[in-house]
C-alpha cells in the first residue's frame, strides 16, 4: 500500500527546478491532500510518503537544499514541546510549523493582553483576551495544516509537566519569568528530553542547550530557591527584535538536535546584546 | 599596581557602566567582588560573571588585560 501510494504521488508529481536550475519532482498541497483523503491518511503522513518517494512537497522546496529529503522526513516525524506562547514562543511555533516539524505540543495558560502586542507575533488587536495557546494552534493550522498540534491550556507545575512533555524529542523553553523554567527543566531531565532555553531583557538576551545530564539552569541563575520571580525584564521590558532573534536561535539549535547533529550551545551560553550588536558564545564550564 | 580591564555590563546592569568601561582601571589582584562593589552594583543583582569568555565567580581575581562580563538574571520571553 505504501509502495502504491508512493507510485500514485510520483504519477501526480511534476518536474520542477530549484532557482539555480537543479531539477526535482514536486507535488502541490492540493494534489497531495486529495491523494491522502482518498486513502484516509493525514496530511503529515502524505508529506512523509511523498518525500520517501523522492517527491518534494512544494511547500518544503526551499528547505530541501539545506536539509535532505530524509532530514525533512525526520523533522516531520519529530515532536517538539514549546512552553510559553509569548514573544519567544510565538516565533518558535511559526518557524517550526514552516520547517515542517510534524508534531507540536503547545503549552500556556495565559491570555493575550495589550502589553503583548509589542513583541508577541501571535497577539493581535482582535485576539486580546483570547487564550494564547488557542491562537497558536489556529496559526499553525493556517500556516501548515499537516502539523499535528496538541494544546495544553495550563501553566506548568510539578504535577503536570512530565505528562505534557510525553515523548517529545526536544522541549523549548519560551517562558517568561525565572522560576517556572526550573519546573520545566526538572521534568525534561526526568523525561530524558533535551531542552533549549532562551531569555531576554531589554535589547539583550541569551540562549543555551541543556541535556538531561547537564547541570543546566542553575549554572546561569544560581539556586532557584533564592531567585526573584522575575529578572531584569521587570525593569527593562522586552523588545521584539531581540525576542524574535533568540526565538530563531532556539529553533536552529532544536532543529540540530532533532536531526541528530551536534548541538552547538551545550555548556555554552550565546549572548546577544543589540545595544552594541555584540554576539558572543560564552563557556559555562568554570575556568 | 594599576591595571586595566575591558568591562561589559548587561541588561539592567548597564545603568552602572562607568565611562571608561573599555579600559577600566583596577588594582592588579582585585577580586571581581571588590570590582562589583566599587561599581555600586548590588551583589544580589549579579548572577553570572565571565572572564575572557569563561564562567568565573565573584571570588575570581583580576590582574589586568581581562575582558569581564557581568549579568543580572534575565528571564523575559
Amino acid at each position: 500500500m505504501r509502495a502504491a501510494l508512493g507510485q500514485a504521488i510520483w504519477q501526480v508529481s511534476t518536474p520542477a527546478t530549484h532557482p539555480d536550475g537543479t531539477p526535482y519532482r514536486s507535488i502541490g498541497m492540493k494534489d497531495l491532500k486529495k491523494l491522502c483523503q482518498g486513502r484516509g491518511l493525514s496530511g503529515r503522513d502524505g508529506q512523509i510518503a511523498a518525500l520517501e518517494a523522492g517527491v518534494v512537497p512544494e511547500r518544503y522546496a526551499r528547505n530541501v537544499r539545506v536539509y535532505s529529503l530524509e532530514e525533512q522526513v525526520a523533522l516531520l516525524r519529530s515532536s517538539v514541546c514549546v512552553v510559553g506562547m509569548g514573544g519567544l514562543g510565538g516565533t518558535v511555533v511559526e518557524v517550526l510549523a514552516r520547517l515542517g516539524v510534524g508534531t507540536l505540543l503547545l503549552v500556556d495558560g495565559d491570555i493575550f493582553d495589550e502589553s503583548n502586542l509589542n513583541r508577541q507575533f501571535l497577539s493581535q488587536e482582535q485576539a486580546l483576551g483570547k487564550p494564547k495557546v488557542q491562537e497558536a494552534a489556529t496559526r499553525v493550522g493556517a500556516v501548515n495544516s499537516s502539523v499535528v498540534v496538541h494544546v495544553h491550556q495550563c501553566y506548568l507545575n510539578e504535577d503536570n509537566t512530565l505528562s505534557i512533555l510525553g515523548d517529545a524529542d526536544v522541549a523549548i523553553d519560551c517562558l517568561g519569568g525565572l522560576k517556572d523554567r526550573f519546573v520545566l527543566e526538572g521534568a525534561t531531565k526526568q523525561a530524558g528530553c533535551p531542552l533549549v532555553s532562551a531569555a531576554v531583557a531589554g535589547l539583550s538576551g541569551h540562549v543555551t542547550t541543556i541535556f538531561p545530564s547537564d547541570p543546566g539552569l542553575q549554572v546561569i541563575y544560581g539556586d532557584p530557591l533564592s531567585l526573584p520571580t522575575q529578572g531584569a525584564e521587570s525593569s527593562l521590558g522586552c523588545l521584539p527584535q531581540i525576542t524574535t532573534l533568540l526565538a530563531a536561535l532556539e529553533c536552529s539549535e532544536a532543529t540540530r538536535i532533532l536531526l541528530k547533529k551536534r548541538p552547538l550551545l551545550r555548556h555554552q551560553l550565546m549572548v546577544i546584546d543589540l545595544d552594541d550588536m555584540g554576539a558572543e558564545v560564552l563557556d559555562l564550564q568554570r575556568g | 599596581m594599576v591595571a586595566h580591564i575591558e568591562l561589559k555590563l548587561f541588561a539592567s546592569l548597564k545603568a552602572y557602566l562607568p565611562q571608561e568601561a573599555e579600559r577600566f582601571p583596577i588594582t592588579s589582584g582585585e577580586s571581581v567582588e571588590a570590582l562589583i562593589k566599587r561599581l555600586g552594583i548590588p551583589l544580589d543583582d549579579v548572577k553570572l560573571i565571565f572572564i575572557d569568555g569563561i564562567r568565573a565567580d565573584i571570588s575570581s581575581v583580576l590582574w589586568g588585560g581581562e575582558r569581564v562580563g557581568v549579568f543580572p538574571p534575565v528571564g523575559g520571553g
